[in-house]
């Protein structure tokens, strides 16, 4: 087990030291770094100054020596248009990223799995066809299409919603969230359904197939041949079989539910992270956009490796692969 | 005592393809602590007979016609609440794949204490004193340690062993084991049937063998039904049927078995291949590989019983053509 | 027996055909999805203007709901944009930009990761190792996160999001590839090949390739729909095309402000273009895959 999260950390960094070679020689080698780093609105003495404090005149590969160094501490250079260390302002925008991102993925458990399951027990029944049909939509659909229709329907049509913003947020057990005010609720709804979409068609199609797959195995009929109640096949005997690759894939959909909140957040002028590198971009403030996606990496890599050690403690199989090995 | 009558079974499987007729009119009986070997081809309808018993044949098939006695109760018209209490309780079922019968994510106490807890309301601490109990009678060594483990952490033949104990957990009245051995090391097998024997002797258990391999049955069964095409084509009495087997297809069978008393004489094959299901010859179904076929045979034959209960359904019957 | 003896007497086509037509979602969608590729290649004879062209563009005719007349008299049955272009005429040639991209993606994205799988199958070794890893980690990150580290990268522009789709999606051609041609290159008649001393080349080209059509083409469409959908994304986010590159995505997010106030039609009519441009390419995709699998057959 030891042996097996040493070997994963050691990859994790690999990759991420790959993504900063990319990153860095992508802003410095590709693109013009004094473009990129420099406020286009500085002068001739400025750019020189920045230069020289930045190193760009000395050679490449002690640059990107100084661009990790500056990695290791947190330094991202300061934000052209708020004047703040990048990684301080991405850390501002964070807690409301992820308290979308977190709702999202309650949203798609809690109606993917359930949808997922009548769609595999009774295949043939019209509702079934349904939740299928909803799911291939649910995957094709672009995620800022689908928000751009909940808005109309919901904030523009009926009313009901508001379409902007975070509302208000209260501090509760000590997190600041809008899980705690109604305002908040009723902001959050929105962009968590939109961006819990794919997710919630994704689990569907997983538990569906799950289902499907297990409920011809010897072990399930044998179950039934015990005498168990259907309950109980299908809560303990099916589920936990399935539940193993469903919490996997979610659990790295994690990831992919940050990185896609940049288009709900960008829709729904949802505060956080997302919305500021798209700001950023548009704006041209190049140290934040460097900054968030070093992070954004950072962020995956360990997702990744924090689901492939639990997929190993869930799974008995794996687990024991790896002490035998 | 009669505990099991099964008259003009038919379950039949609607597939796109069209209607296979897996079960096709089987007919036999089971007394108390009786032991019967069913056997068959792969393809035979000799497992589909199994699960229907239990109630256990998947969509798209199902039990279309006949009945099944238990204890004198039609399974077939039972409710399904009724035959669930049934499972595992009075009928108990070992399958084919040890490897795949168990849960693998589920440990074996977990999978031993289930089964007793949905038919009776004991404590779990007696139910995993029962579960313990049974592992060691079907000759586990350290059952303590092996209840904490889970499937995967034992060998096939030790998997199958805890899947039998779990069949005789409730002390069943009727087991039906759908080729419990096929899967396992030869030397295993001979264990595996000597476990299940056994406890069914002790304890008077009813027994239906479902195998391919008529060598197995003839040391363990009391009597032998033989199926063919989904239905039963030879039925008697062990000896009867292994020394003077009467319906070609038996002798065929028993022809293409190795046997240490006829050393040095050639092994014979039935001729052709396994019936294709959704398009059997009319009249007789094993026509087509017979030596015997005549314009007779494209009727289909009755079932005759002779005087010692030795049946067969065929318009050829083979007189003492049996290797000696 | 005689189902399959039937069978065989068809070309394969035909009955890749048949088995086609036995979906008539997937049947409606083809015909949708011509229809709409038919409208977008003729787009300059069937509109009423070149919504591009300045000269043709009236300011005066901005903003007019569905069905209002231009001032230059046709009638905009789907009313018109901010800037008074005909909506149905920008739909036509917004399809045009979605689908060139698309497609150019896909084609490009499915030759590179063809050669990347077919050279880490045939490589094996250090070299499949290496690739593969590179594969992994590259489809642990999702495409939009791809897209925009390089659209961050390289800025915005046709050929730059090109490029910056073809980063997000080679690698899901290359896993296809090398794992099909793993496969047939296990089977015999590849062995066969082998023995008769053809070149590695020659083996992999003229026996290996044509297997992994069928599995390349499922994947082709699927990949050219997210293509579409994703240039939209980041078009609609404005970090994708430019506002002189009007695909549907731009169009989209030109009308997203006007939204609130009630002028819908701006953002709906080329979002309903892009729903079914995206939504029957996938539905064909997913027949295709059904038709070409043969492991889902029944």
């Amino acid at each position: 087990m030891t042996a097996f999260i040493i070997r994963r950390l050691l990859q994790a960094a690999l990759v991420v030291f790959l993504m900063s070679v990319i990153v860095f020689f992508g802003v410095n080698v590709i693109g013009d770094p004094v473009d990129m780093l420099i406020s286009p609105d500085a002068d001739q003495a400025e750019i020189a100054r920045t230069i020289q404090a930045l190193g760009l005149d000395r050679p490449i590969g002690e640059q990107y020596l100084h661009f990790l160094k500056g990695v290791a501490t947190g330094d991202f250079g300061k934000s052209f248009i708020f004047g703040e260390p990048a990684l301080k302002l991405i850390l501002h925008h964070m807690p409301a990223t992820v308290e979308l991102a977190l709702v999202s993925l309650l949203m798609a458990i809690l109606l993917g799995i359930p949808l997922g399951l009548y769609a595999g027990l009774y295949p043939d029944r019209k509702v079934s066809k349904g939740i299928i049909a909803g799911s291939i939509l649910g995957f094709s659909l672009p995620t800022f299409w689908v928000g751009l229709m909940l808005i109309m329907l919901f904030a523009v049509v009926l009313g009901w919603l508001p379409s902007t913003g975070r509302g208000d947020t209260a501090v509760f057990l000590g997190i600041e969230s809008s899980l705690w005010t109604r305002d908040g609720l009723s902001h959050l709804f929105l962009p968590a359904l939109n961006l819990a979409l794919t997710n919630i068609s994704l689990v569907i199609r997983l538990t569906r197939a799950g289902v499907r797959e297990a409920m011809h195995q010897d072990y399930i009929k044998f179950a039934r041949a015990k005498g168990l109640s259907e309950s109980r096949v299908v809560s303990v005997h099916l589920m936990k079989n399935i539940l193993i690759p469903i919490v996997t894939v979610l659990g790295l959909e994690f990831g992919g539910l940050l990185a896609f909140s940049v288009v709900t957040e960008s829709i729904f002028a949802w505060p956080g992270m997302g919305k500021l590198l798209i700001d950023s971009l548009l704006q041209l403030d190049r140290p934040v956009v460097v900054a968030y996606l070093m992070i954004i990496v950072l962020f995956f890599v360990v997702i990744n490796l924090v689901v492939d050690i639990l997929y190993s403690v869930l799974d008995p199989r794996v687990r024991l692969k790896d002490q035998g090995a | 005592m009669t505990i099991l009558a099964v008259d003009s079974l038919k379950t039949h499987f609607f597939t796109r393809a069209g209607v296979v007729r897996a079960v096709d009119g089987v007919s036999f009986s089971l007394g108390q602590g009786e032991v019967m070997g069913l056997v068959g081809e792969s393809g035979s309808g000799k497992s589909v007979t199994g699960f229907s018993i239990l109630g256990l044949v998947d969509p798209p098939g199902r039990v279309v016609e006949g009945s099944m006695l238990f204890h004198g109760e039609d399974l077939v018209t039972m409710p399904t609440r009724e035959i669930r209490a049934l499972r595992g309780s009075r009928i108990a079922m070992i399958f084919q794949d040890p490897m795949m019968t168990l849960n693998p994510v589920l440990r074996i106490d977990t999978q031993m204490i289930e089964a007793i807890l949905a038919h009776e309301k004991v404590s779990r601490k007696e139910a995993l004193k029962r579960a313990c109990d049974g592992l060691a009678q079907v000759g586990i060594p350290s059952p303590e340690q092996r209840l904490r483990n889970y499937p995967h952490q034992l060998s096939g033949g030790m998997r199958q062993r805890v899947a039998i104990a779990i069949a005789f957990l409730n002390n069943p009245d009727l087991v039906i084991a759908d080729e419990p051995t096929t899967a396992l090391d030869v030397t295993i097998q001979a264990q595996i049937v000597h476990v299940a024997q056994n406890l069914c002797r002790e304890r008077g258990t009813a027994l239906i063998w479902i195998t391919h391999d008529l060598a197995v049955v003839a040391g363990l069964a009391d009597h032998i039904a033989v199926m063919y095409a989904g239905r039963v084509v030879e039925a008697g009495q062990t000896d009867d049927v292994i020394d003077r087997p009467r319906h070609p297809y038996t002798v065929g069978l028993l022809g293409s078995v190795p046997s240490a008393n006829r050393r040095g004489q050639r092994l014979t094959q039935i001729p052709g291949m396994t019936p294709n299901m959704l398009s059997l010859p009319e009249g007789c179904a094993f026509r087509d590989r017979c030596t015997h076929n005549d314009e007779r045979c494209k009727e289909s034959p009755e079932i005759t019983t002779d005087s010692g209960g030795h049946a067969i359904r065929c318009f050829h019957p083979q007189y003492e053509k049996a290797p000696a | 027996m005689n189902t399959e003896a039937t069978v065989m007497k068809e070309t394969p086509l035909q009955r890749f055909w048949s088995e086609f037509c036995e979906s008539r979602i997937a049947v409606a969608s083809l015909v949708v999805l011509l229809i709409i590729i038919l409208l977008a290649a003729l787009a300059p004879w069937i509109t009423p203007q070149n919504p591009y062209d300045l000269a043709q563009v009236d300011v005066l005719d901005g903003k007019l709901p569905p069905g209002s007349d231009a001032y230059a008299g046709y009638t905009m049955w789907l009313g018109s944009d901010g800037a008074g272009r005909d909506l149905y005429s920008a739909i036509l040639y917004g399809i045009r930009i979605s689908l060139t991209v698309g497609l150019a993606a896909g084609f490009i994205a499915l030759i590179i990761g063809t050669v990347i799988g077919l050279t880490a199958a045939y490589a094996g070794g250090r070299v499949d190792t290496f690739i593969m890893r590179a594969v992994d980690i590259q489809l642990s990150f999702p495409a939009v996160l791809i897209a925009l580290v390089l659209v961050a990268i390289l800025g915005r522009g046709i050929d730059k999001i090109i490029i910056a789709l073809v980063a997000a999606q080679w690698a899901y051609y290359a896993r296809t590839v090398r794992a099909t041609a793993m496969v047939e290159s296990a089977k015999e008649y590849v062995e066969a090949a082998r023995c008769l001393a053809l070149s590695t080349t020659r083996i992999v080209i003229r026996h290996v390739l044509p297997n992994c059509l069928a599995p390349l083409i499922v994947i082709g469409t699927v990949q050219t729909a997210s293509a579409i959908a994703l240039e939209s994304t980041l078009s609609f986010l404005g970090v994708g095309l430019r506002q002189t590159e009007p695909s549907l995505g731009v169009l989209i997010s030109n009308g997203f402000e006007y939204m609130m106030s009630g002028r819908y039609w701006i953002s709906f009519f080329p979002g309903i273009a892009l729903l079914l441009t995206i939504v029957s390419i996938n539905l064909v995709g997913d027949q295709l895959r059904d038709v070409l699998n043969p492991r889902l057959k029944r």
